[in-house]
């Protein structure tokens, strides 16, 4: 998510912050790749691109819990704040973060300019 | 010596052969030194590396291929390592350094590791050449084991070693009768004494495994190219389908043999694993080290490891293997090592236990250990192996040494850790993953593990054969001294709790916890929201206690269940409807060849279930599609669901000649009264209208078979992942007492089954005769049960298709969309 390096992030209202449930997801469909928009259940907002590194399945479909999510198609856990993979398949792989914040109980969304 | 080097200034390492002992080869290397070699690896096998001794489970259905999958693809390309798999090497030039294949693809090396590995033996008998006699050595004699044992029938394994009898149990268990023929009068005798070779013949005979000895083959008999039997020297002749022969191997050193690289039974290497030309190394079972073969895991581990010492500028030294074996037959437990026989000058220590059918053997020469024999507790085996191969005086403990480490060392007052720590942190531990102890030792102080589990989930140490569990036990305890809390008893429903799945079920009733947060509280959960395997156990538990009364929490349910469709792997869905008993009408057909077009599915398929499949739905299409099977009349067909599923059925009396009662309406009935349940794991049921079973009634959950005389419940089968024919509940004379009795197991199943456990391992842990007892002897148990599975469906047998086809759940099905990013520009 370099691609607007010098230039304010293009943030991109998505949805309100209710919208999104508690220890669940919400899929963001975009130009680019679609972005899974997390929920957890102390109310923090994580994303990343919808696609587990493992064999591409949609985080967005996966149990949320503490700030991980358990993707749907193999189980592999995805830590929310960082995208790795983690336990015995931790450095084999990342989804990309994307930036995300919550202003004004509106859920933002930093895109690529392109 | 001359190194050629390549553009980016590393040498060029082949390895020929992709097993096990060529890729641990190259992760050893790797291990030493990421960035000396560019690396090819040539597999005659067209596919990933995968662990070799692990076949028998697969063969047996206890394990997948995918299960044991050492390196998948992105190990290699991770790696950069080019893999030429299903090429098979043709000519080394030693001197120009050149390898070649068939087809044509010529490398050039610096270095050469021969890792050919072994080929099976197969006796020169009349006959070898026929359909049906195969080896065991790679998953495709696995494959074509498994696809003969499919027709049932008679097997013949010739050779009682360890690979022959883990064959036959295999066999065994895919249903076939097996018999191994072996040449000696005792069972693995190479590994065995009498007293434990004829233990481990009553307890195969128990797991189906019938064993002729000392018996020779003379020919292979054949009916239109196909086995059907094996004769005898003495004359005898046993019928076969299936004759598997597994007599040994012989090292595969015809590539090293033909390029005039020393060979004699295997290619000649010094403590250096260098073979006799510049700049080639062999390495495991195609190996011969000081006049000796070897065709075990270990010492191939330890001749990698030498191995990779000398490519990486150390001295590698290997210097011949102690061997130890284990059985890997489920709930055999056998262990052997060293001179397990005994012999001039040494002691034997004997333990039998006739109850338990244990038997070890110790055998002491000078104060030393210097073999073991197993049976039927092989706990301690690694222990005597260490002691064996230290070299320890035992003359001290002698008197309690037999009975293993925990009671000498304990009544000793020793540490029974001190072992462990006195383990250096190279040492490797779990085999089968090559761990050391130094990588377990810092997962558990890096991640704070504190459970067994836990170790297996980050380190997979113990994660495949399982026969290092002991130690890695042993370590954890040694690693967290006091922080250790002991596993006994069931396991812990995951690691966010210590309690296992019985007594959260039980507390939740007991203390009317009424929803996940509760329960999480009350049971002192030690995750703020508990995982992707423990909320959707509790979820269900929950939902089971309190019909009508607990809220369904969609967040803690997987996907299936949530948005009511099966996820595929392209993350579109697959749809399902009802069809009652596998009964479905020119109108349900038209509509769904309706449904299709509109939406443009693109695939149909009919199930085993007897129901239609639509693949490749995207999710926000699933309401639409709803409402128009709705408003044909169908509903959900539950086939993502830990639920009923299907109710598959023959056409009875309705059509068919030799129906004995109404198959069909007894099914269909029973779909209708069950449909919209939740259990603990998916439930399919059949019933069959007379004895020749064609709704394959003996592989459900749940069964019947109609009979002249009434209607027989089985319970209990699998088709699946394992394959296991059901058993007779009972038999009764009416359809009300059918429906009665399947509702009231079901019921129980629900209320005490552990979440994910399917009814044939709930039936195997608890114990048929429990059943006969509480649901067919006991009626007014048997009324109880009904009762509540009839009042848990008045909450359950709503449609979520029609539900969310108006409306409901909306925005599950919506998803957002990003507006145009103007503002960027």
């Amino acid at each position: 998510m370099s691609a607007a390096l010098f230039l304010e992030p293009a943030w991109a209202d998505i949805c309100a912050f209710d919208d999104l449930p508690v220890r669940g997801a919400r899929r963001v469909e975009t130009s680019g790749a679609p972005v899974a928009i997390f929920r957890t259940g102390d109310d923090r907002v994580f994303a990343l691109i919808d696609r587990c590194p493992h064999k591409h399945g949609p985080l967005s479909m996966g149990i949320v819990h503490g700030h991980q999510v358990t993707c749907p198609l193999h189980a592999m856990v995805i830590d929310l704040a960082s995208g790795e993979l983690t336990g015995a398949d931790a450095g084999k792989g990342c989804a990309p973060r994307v930036d995300v914040r919550v202003h004004g109980g509106r859920v933002l969304l930093a895109l690529p300019a392109s | 010596m001359a190194t050629h080097r390549n553009n980016a200034g590393k040498e060029r390492l082949i390895v020929i052969g992709n097993g096990m002992a060529g890729c641990r080869a190259v992760e050893e290397i790797l291990k030493r030194d990421r960035d000396r070699y560019q690396i090819t690896m040539f597999g005659a096998e067209p596919r990933v590396n995968y662990n070799r001794i692990m076949l028998s489970p697969v063969l047996a259905g206890e394990k997948t291929f995918d299960d044991i999958i050492i390196n998948g693809e992105d190990w290699y390309r991770d790696n950069a390592i080019t893999l030429y798999a299903g090429k098979q090497v043709t000519r080394i030039d030693t001197t120009a350094r050149v390898v070649e294949t068939a087809c044509g693809v010529a490398a050039a090396y610096d270095a050469l590791i021969l890792a050919t590995g072994s080929d099976p033996i197969l006796l020169p008998l009349p006959g070898a050449d026929l359909q049906g006699v195969v080896a065991f050595r790679d998953i495709d004699d696995v494959d074509r084991m498994v696809s003969i044992s499919g027709r049932g029938g008679r097997a013949i394994v010739i050779g009682g070693g360890l690979l022959g009898l883990e064959a036959a149990y295999g066999l065994a268990r895919r249903g076939m009768d097996a018999t191994v023929i072996h040449l000696m009068d005792v069972l693995m005798e190479r590994q065995l004494d009498a007293s434990a070779g004829f233990l481990l013949q009553e307890a195969l005979k128990a797991r189906g495994v019938e064993t002729v000895l000392g018996a020779q083959s003379e020919e292979i008999l054949g009916a239109d190219g196909k086995v059907v039997g094996l004769k005898l020297k003495d004359g005898r002749v046993l019928p076969c389908d299936l004759l598997v022969m597994a007599v040994g191997i012989r090292p595969n050193a015809k590539l090293a043999k033909d390029a005039n690289i020393r060979v004699n039974r295997g290619i000649l290497v010094d403590d250096s694993m260098r073979a006799l030309a510049p700049g080639v190394y062999a390495v495991g079972e195609c190996a011969e080290h000081r006049g000796q073969c070897y065709g075990l895991v270990a010492p191939i581990w330890e001749m990698c490891r030498a191995l990779a010492d000398t490519l990486t500028g150390a001295a590698g030294a290997y210097e011949g293997s102690v061997l130890s074996t284990r059985l890997k037959v489920s709930g055999v437990d056998v262990f052997s090592a060293g001179r397990f026989a005994g012999g001039e000058g040494c002691e034997d220590i004997v333990f039998r236990d006739a109850g338990r059918g244990v038997y070890k053997r110790v055998v002491i020469e000078n104060g030393k250990v210097a073999g073991a024999v197993l049976f039927g507790d092989a706990a301690d085996g690694g222990w005597y192996f260490d002691l064996m191969r230290q070299g320890v005086d035992v003359s001290d403990i002698r008197d309690t040494l037999v009975f293993g480490q925990a009671a000498t060392e304990g009544l000793r007052g020793l540490d029974p850790n001190a072992a462990v720590v006195a383990m250096a942190d190279e040492t490797e531990v779990c085999g089968c993953n090559g761990i050391c102890k130094g990588a377990i030792v810092s997962a558990i102080e890096a991640q704070g593990l504190n459970t067994l589990e836990g170790v297996r989930a980050v380190t997979k140490a113990s994660a495949s054969c399982g026969s290092c569990t002991p130690l890695v036990e042993n370590i954890l305890k040694a690693t967290l001294g006091d922080g250790f809390q002991a596993q006994t008893g069931p396991k812990p429903l995951c690691a966010c709790t210590h309690h296992p799945h019985a007594i959260v079920r039980t507390r939740i009733i007991a203390e009317q916890l009424e929803s996940i947060p509760a329960t999480m509280q009350a049971l002192e959960w030690k995750t703020p929201d508990g995982c992707a395997s423990c909320r959707p156990a509790l979820n269900y538990y929950l939902l089971c206690a309190w019909p009508g009364i607990y809220r369904d929490d969609a967040q803690s349910r997987f996907v299936n269940e949530r948005v009511h469709a099966n996820i595929q792997k392209d993350g579109t869905y697959s749809v399902v409807p009802r069809m009652w008993g596998g009964m479905t009408s020119a109108k349900e057909l038209r509509a769904i060849a309706d449904v299709v077009e509109r939406f443009d599915i693109p695939a149909v398929k009919v199930t085993g279930g007897q129901r239609i499949d639509l693949l490749g739905v995207r999710k926000e299409q699933l309401p639409a599609v709803w409402a128009d099977l709705n408003a044909a009349g169908m509903v959900s067909g539950h086939a993502y669901a830990k639920g009923l599923r299907t109710v598959k059925t023959c056409v009875g009396t309705d059509w068919c000649r030799f129906g004995t009662q109404d198959s069909t309406g007894l099914g269909v009935r029973l779909e209708k009264f069950m449909w919209g349940s939740w259990t603990p794991a998916k439930v399919k049921l059949a019933v069959s209208g007379c004895p020749r079973n064609c709704a394959e009634a003996t592989c459900k959950d749940i069964g019947v078979v109609c009979v002249d005389s009434g209607y027989e419940i089985h319970v209990g089968g699998a088709a699946g992942l394992h394959i296991k024919g059901t058993e007779v509940l009972t038999k009764v004379a009416t359809e009300n007492e059918a429906v009665e009795i399947i509702c009231a197991i079901t019921q129980l199943y629900r209320e005490e089954g552990f979440y994910l456990e399917r009814i044939y391992k709930w039936i195997a842990r608890v114990g048929l005769a429990t059943l006969v007892a509480r649901v067919v002897d006991d009626a007014r148990q048997r009324q109880a049960l009904f009762a509540r599975f009839e009042d848990s469906q008045r909450y359950s047998q709503h449609d979520p298709w029609a539900e969310r086809a108006a409306g409901a759940d909306a925005a599950e099905f919506g998803g957002f969309a990003a507006p145009p990013l103007a503002a960027a520009e």
